[in-house]
């Protein structure tokens, strides 16, 4: 198996540590991975995106141009990253802030209103994690121990009580996608 | 891991004695991640955060001499202020290991990737005639392993190496192995392994004395052609290189660094459409796979030079096969990292008829 | 008496130190540079730090350190003294590192490696040799070149409004934290002789003790680049260079 994935959206909802913990739970699957994040300013606010590959065989480019899974939670993502997902591919966005929703028919789209029901659950924090869950719940890509897993890697040792939170937050939106 | 983080822990497991550094973008995780793992409470490895780019190379010159593994990172224009030192340290034939997660210039540039500082490493950024060993990792587990590599290509041959790595490689998370623990020397195998090392004189030996000063002219020719022996040994014995796809190939891309395995995919897009494209990657760019391009290039119809930067290996391509064949450059300049598909229509483009 | 009759080792007060090389120095007659040299010979020696012993050795005139001193050297970029010691101490603390720079060297394209290394307290001597002029190449103004002083390049005498004021850098770094010792010298008689190499000794014992960084500036005549004869260079040096960089301990926090 092989996912090329985008993740993009604004700085500071979360974009790259997603990434990260779903690299490092597919790391703990025994997959290879790739994390390329577009590095820079745009951690500090603007726009920030990451590419994230799982793949059961080595990987040769970190650099894409098109992809199996699109997860977009900002207008400009959503324009910048429709028309570079592979024909039969997913796109994932998240509705909150969207004027223009995605035309394209030959590709899966899934909305998820990430943004309310982490609203809902009252910590703005957990946000990426609920995208994470609706991700997984639409294409189970990695199973949730490795998830936990990734998340105990990527938290600080500090932070580790915070992961039944986090576990919450993706079973939420898991949830969003099964209707 | 990054492979910032991955080029610091090898540092430690390599049982280095000492890492000297400045913070710049898109290297500093080199330093943070020294700094958080303190390996100076474990293996007693030195990390210090230098005044300057200046003082961090000159803090090299000085571990250096004492015979110690020290090694110090930074990114394109902080390795400009190290080209002084960096000239001391291959003059005074002194093992260290320079890092250069480079970005794009000239001046303060970008901090987006690059590979523009290809001429500087290969071909003597400093002043006089030397060389440093260039290795260009295209991957995480390279970074880690390019530092143990590194190290000992320097004491083997008592000059300096530098790991050329650019932004993507740097800043790109990926599985990597890290090599086992090695203990660090004692002060007792440095002496003896490194017998001109400056110890403070034993009553059994003469003075070392490091200088890289020698004002009587034929003297000064005879280090400098010793220099020159020394650095036809390492052309004739360190040249390394990975090819993939070549044995049946019409075309080939040269490429290093993390730009190969771009490459590598519009080989295997090429392939998937029946253009039998291959590619050859330069591990070391100084010495510099010159035969085995020469070899190639006696079947194959043209060369694609893929670089981020304006043209500046192609140079070494062009002649290692003295222009038998084309060959064309596309680089992107600016921090702009192509994608395979635009590689692929770029060699479309220099070579229209390999399409039919 | 025949003269062979007086020269009997019974009858020897005086003798080239162990430390210092047969060579024949290249310094000018009236130099300050051989003296310092002898001392710095002469320390290691009474302090039992031969096999301990690094030296920084810079680019000017005392370049060729390492010719004269028989110790372990290391020969620095111009400047970087500082920086290379600051290794040199931290991966083998448990030898004597000292520097041996100019006023060029230390106080203007050395200026950032000296202050730093100084303010991080590293456990290294830092002998400093001001004479107020770039003597090696050729006598041009130095950081510490006096208001009026003539040199190659201030043919009609330093002025303050072009070139800038003399810098007292001693007195800088007897202001940070990571100093211990700072002293001021001269070794133009005997007894500044045997006070500067009091100074030299409390350096080295302050960095094998770990106790910060130690500065021992020796004001200097340079006879040549001053165009003058030794005795009137010591004499001149007394009657200016005193006025400006006055003798005496600008910090000792060591005892």
């Amino acid at each position: 198996m092989k996912e090329e994935i985008v993740i993009a959206g604004f700085g500071g909802q979360g974009v790259l540590s997603m990434g990260k913990i779903l690299a490092y739970a597919a790391l703990m699957n025994g997959l290879e991975v790739t994390w390329m994040p577009a590095y820079g300013p745009e951690q500090r606010g603007g726009t920030a995106n990451v590419t994230v590959i799982l793949s059961d065989s080595p990987i040769s480019s970190p650099v894409l141009d098109s992809y199996d899974i699109a997860v977009v939670l900002n207008q400009q993502s959503l324009d910048k990253f429709e028309s570079h997902v592979k024909p039969g591919g997913v796109l994932i966005y998240d509705s909150y802030g969207i004027h223009r929703r995605p035309s394209r028919t030959d590709i899966t789209v899934h909305e998820v209103n990430a943004m309310e029901a982490t609203f809902a659950m009252g910590n703005s924090k957990t946000y990426n994690m609920v995208v994470l869950g609706a991700l997984l719940g639409i294409k189970e890509l990695v199973p949730m121990e490795a998830v936990v897993k990734g998340l105990k890697k990527t938290l600080p040792e500090r932070h580790h009580h915070l992961i039944p939170l986090n576990e919450a937050a993706i079973e939420r939106g898991m949830a969003l996608v099964k209707g | 891991m990054k492979g910032n983080e991955a080029i610091a822990h090898a540092a430690i497991r390599y049982g280095a004695d000492g890492y000297f550094g400045y913070p710049i973008t898109p290297q500093s995780e080199v330093l943070e991640t020294l700094e958080e793992e303190m390996p100076w409470e474990t293996t007693g490895m030195v990390v210090l955060q230098a005044e300057s780019e200046i003082a961090a190379i000159n803090m090299v010159y000085g571990g250096a001499s004492c015979g110690k593994a020290v090694l110090t990172s930074s990114s394109s224009p902080g390795v400009s202020l190290k080209q002084e030192g960096i000239s001391y340290i291959a003059a005074g034939e002194l093992p260290a290991l320079i890092i250069n997660v480079m970005r794009g210039g000239p001046g303060l540039g970008t901090i987006q990737p690059s590979q523009a500082d290809y001429f500087q490493a290969t071909k003597g950024g400093g002043h006089g005639d030397y060389r440093l060993i260039t290795l260009a990792p295209s991957s995480v587990q390279e970074m880690a392993d390019f530092v143990f590599l590194g190290f000992d290509l320097a004491f083997k041959y008592r000059t300096p190496a530098i790991i050329l790595a650019d932004g993507i490689v740097g800043q790109m998370m990926e599985k990597v192995v890290l090599p086992e623990q090695r203990p660090r020397r004692t002060n007792e195998e440095i002496a003896r392994q490194c017998p001109w090392a400056v110890t403070g004189k034993p009553s059994f030996r003469g003075r070392n004395v490091v200088t890289t000063l020698e004002l009587e002219p034929a003297a000064m020719e005879v280090i400098n052609n010793r220099l020159q022996e020394k650095y036809r040994l390492i052309e004739e014995n360190e040249v390394r290189f990975s090819t993939y796809d070549i044995e049946d190939a019409d075309y080939l891309l040269v490429a290093f660094g993390s730009i190969a395995r771009i490459c590598q995919k519009a080989v295997e897009v090429a392939r998937s459409q029946g253009v039998k494209l291959g590619i050859l990657r330069p591990i070391t760019l100084w010495p510099f796979p010159s035969a085995e391009i020469e070899r190639i290039s006696a079947h194959v119809k043209g060369i694609l030079v893929v670089e981020l930067n304006a043209g500046q290996m192609i140079e070494d391509v062009r002649m290692a096969c003295h222009d038998s064949i084309p060959v064309y450059h596309y680089g992107r300049l600016g921090g702009i990292v192509p994608n395979p598909q635009e590689v692929l229509d770029a060699f479309f483009d220099r070579f229209p008829e390999a399409n039919s | 008496m025949d003269i062979n009759e007086i020269i009997k080792p019974e009858n020897k007060v005086y003798s080239r130190p162990k430390l210092m090389t047969e060579a024949t120095m290249h310094y000018c007659p009236g130099c300050s540079h051989g003296v310092v040299h002898k001392l710095i010979a002469e320390v290691v020696e009474e302090l039992e730090l031969e096999d301990k012993t690094v030296g920084i050795a810079p680019v000017g005139c005392a370049v060729f350190a390492y010719n004269y001193v028989d110790v372990d050297w290391i020969e620095a970029a111009h400047g970087r003294a500082p920086a290379i010691a600051t290794a040199v101490k931290r991966l083998r603390p448990d030898l004597m590192v000292f520097t041996y720079q100019g006023d060029g060297d230390l106080a203007a394209i050395g200026t950032c490696e000296t202050i730093h290394a100084a303010n991080r307290g590293e456990n290294i001597a830092i002998i400093f040799i001001n004479n107020g002029i770039y003597g090696m190449t050729g006598g041009q103004m130095a950081p510490t070149t006096l208001e009026g002083m003539k040199t190659s390049t201030t043919p009609y005498g330093r002025r303050t409004d072009l070139n800038g004021f003399p810098l007292k850098i001693s007195n800088i770094l007897a202001e940070l934290d990571g100093t211990c010792y700072v002293t001021r010298q001269a070794v133009h008689t005997p007894a500044c002789v045997r006070k500067t190499k009091n100074a030299i000794k409390k350096a080295f014992q302050n960095s094998m003790k770990g106790l910060g960084t130690s500065v021992v500036e020796v004001v200097s005549t340079c006879a040549s680049g001053w165009k003058m004869s030794p005795v009137n260079a010591n004499k001149w040096m007394e009657e200016n260079m005193f006025a400006k960089y006055p003798l005496g301990d600008l910090k000792n926090t060591a005892e």
